[in-house]
């Protein structure tokens, strides 16, 4: 268990390290500055804007100093778009929005992914099996892009007490949060679904059904844990689809999160937000794999061993 | 005449002479899933509209760019069989144009991820040992990466490049700056996609290598002297075709997906070029008063997905009995 922590530890320092350096080097290699998009500023003037954000320095200058702020300061700089706002209080204020919504679409997406899954192998080549997986087939094919409109058509507008879009009130997390589950819980449930059958059809479950137990216990007490493994195992690459869900959620419902900053960011070229937003991505992704692996680790005690 | 008398004989025949193959078999098992082909049948129409029935109607003079502004939002008629959108642009037009592009970088890219994920993998299951350890490790390291974020970057990386190719093929070789545009709007963003999309196909084909080589019929070879290259070529490539065609089947959707994404929230495909993204987006805008511009791209671009992702189940299915849980 240390071994996997501390292996998952060693991959996630490297992985940001490599991450935030192609970065760096990519968001300078593409043309065109921060400020040259600002008909206001003259070339002396863009010349005094670079040398105030330490830009017109050579790269590996800029480089070792920005590691150096983080590491030693924990400052991530200033924002190079929103004149007069760092990036760490910018990231400060998304950061709970997007974690928020992207956790509660998790457990949104997990309310409905697994138990269709059970449903759907407790049912196996049956007419409900089948209807579980065309309904998580469309959870998968029809996109957030698609969803998102049709829920503010159908849902905000005809229902007084939902905003179309914003983030003023507790009650806007509900149609964003929907919408970026559905992806999630239509893998969770054809993970779960095929975990389940896997399961049924070794011999201890025959056993188990040989000794007369109950159906509902040998689902609950012996068949649960092991067919969800494989729904533990994309936890990881779940909250990777989220991260790309909330691009555009947060885009269709105008919501002030990372994802929202990370595409405003890129097209406006603002260097240190979006270095700092891919640093946390970074370091997101590597907490959301080291968390499914802990779960793997809990769930199955063969694991723990090695 | 003879055709009509062997036919059915040779059917029988073929399964009592030859046995039956891996691929007839699966060819059997994927034609009684109705889903799998309701898929495959859909999947061919959609290729069919996009790569053959539209080049032949701008052929012949319909343009999906051509505006008509006394002709706005018009409802279906002869002459735009689904209507026309706020600019007056005729929408079946626009939606078979789009769905080219769509398609087209969801096809190239994957036809780029098969060839690195074969070749990577391939080599790090062949050859084994350190190597392999150290291949794979990079592939994890690759994949604890968020996505998205790098394609974005790696894209805006390579967009200016080809942008500055497109100006100079334009200038020098005399070609059609329309042509020329188009695809240099795309490129980058295939290249994005295929350059962190082939790992998963790599881990697969590295799998399937590493199980082969351990075979009794590679071993056999081995120890008849064949040299590596005709043994990777003749016996560990087509024995691993089964998985590597799966995945790319289902891998064509999700690229699609991610081209749509991207084109969404403007980091993608660009106007004036368009995609299913690029329609979806800008059919959002008048989802109230004229909800027909969002259905149709919306519709025609589920249905793409809905198609793909039920034929790569099916083939799984076909090709990998076992994995089919039934």
């Amino acid at each position: 268990m240390l071994k996997t922590i501390l292996s998952r530890l060693i991959q996630t320092i490297v992985v940001v390290f490599l991450l935030v350096t192609f970065t760096f080097f990519a968001v300078r290699a593409i043309p065109g500055n921060p400020f040259v998009s600002d008909k206001a500023t003259s070339p002396e003037e863009q010349a005094a804007l670079e040398a105030y954000y330490g830009l017109d320095q050579p790269l590996p200058i800029q480089y070792g100093r920005y590691w150096g702020n983080i590491l030693l300061q924990g400052d991530f700089g200033d924002s190079l778009s929103m004149k007069g706002r760092k990036v760490s209080d910018m990231i400060a204020q998304s950061f709970p929005v997007s974690v928020l919504l992207g956790l509660s679409s998790l457990v949104f997406g997990m309310l409905i992914g697994i138990p269709l899954g059970i449903i759907a192998a407790l049912n196996h080549n049956r007419s409900l099996d089948y209807l579980a997986m065309i309904v998580a087939m469309a959870g998968i094919c029809v996109v957030a892009f698609v969803l998102g409109p049709l829920f503010q058509i159908n849902f905000a507008k005809p229902l007084q007490w939902l905003n179309v879009a914003g983030w003023s009130r507790p009650s806007d997390i509900i149609l964003p949060a929907i919408t970026l589950s559905f992806g999630v819980a239509a893998y969770l449930a054809r993970l779960t679904r095929g975990g389940m059958l896997d399961v049924l059809s070794q011999d201890y479950i025959r056993t188990a059904r040989a000794k007369g137990v109950p159906s509902l216990q040998i689902i609950r007490k012996h068949a649960l844990r092991p067919a969800l493994m494989p729904a533990v195992t994309y936890l990881g690459p779940a909250f990777a689809a989220i991260i790309t869900g909330s691009f555009v959620v947060e885009n269709i419902f105008l919501i002030p999160g990372m994802g929202q900053h990370f595409v405003t960011g890129i097209t406006s070229k603002d260097y240190n937000l979006v270095l700092a937003l891919v640093l946390f991505y970074g370091i997101l992704m590597g907490i959301a794999n080291l968390l499914s692996d802990l779960a793997l680790i809990f769930m199955d005690p063969k694991l723990r061993n090695a | 005449m003879s055709a009509t008398v062997q036919a059915p004989s040779q059917s029988t025949a073929a399964v009592v002479e030859k046995g039956s193959s891996l691929w007839s078999d699966a060819f059997v098992r994927l034609r009684t899933n109705k889903l799998a082909m309701l898929g495959g049948i859909l999947v061919t129409l959609i290729l069919i509209a996009c790569f053959i029935v539209t080049p032949i109607l701008s052929a012949n003079g319909l343009d999906a760019n051509a505006q008509d502004l006394s002709n706005q939002f018009a409802k279906p008629s002869a002459a735009n069989l689904l209507g026309t959108d706020q600019l007056g642009r005729d929408m079946l037009m626009r939606v078979l144009e789009g769905g080219q592009i769509s398609l087209l970088v969801a096809i190239l890219a994957t036809v780029l991820t098969v060839t690195i994920g074969i070749t990577y993998g391939g080599i790090a299951g062949y050859v084994g040992g350190k190597v392999e350890a150290t291949m794979m490790r990079i592939v994890d390291g690759l994949l604890a990466m968020p996505f998205l974020i790098i394609v974005i970057l790696f894209r805006e990386l390579i967009a200016v490049r080809t942008d500055k190719l497109a100006e100079w093929l334009v200038a020098n070789w005399n070609m059609s700056s329309d042509f020329v545009l188009r695809f240099s709007n795309l490129t980058p963003l295939v290249l994005a996609i295929a350059a962190f999309g082939w790992l998963t196909m790599g881990r697969i084909v590295r799998t399937a290598a590493a199980s082969l080589r351990r075979q009794e019929f590679v071993e056999a070879a081995r120890s008849l002297g064949l040299p590596h290259r005709r043994i990777l070529f003749r016996h560990i490539l087509p024995n691993m075709l089964g998985p590597v065609i799966i995945y790319a089947t289902l891998t064509i959707p999700s690229f699609i997906l991610y081209e749509a994404t991207l084109s969404f929230i403007g980091l993608g495909i660009e106007p004036p070029n368009s995609s299913w993204g690029i329609l979806i987006k800008e059919g959002a805008n008048f989802l109230e008063t004229y909800p027909t511009i969002l259905a149709i791209p919306a519709i025609l671009f589920s249905l793409t997905l809905f198609a793909f992702n039920f034929l790569g189940d099916g083939l799984r299915d076909a090709l990998d009995p076992k994995s089919s849980k039934d």
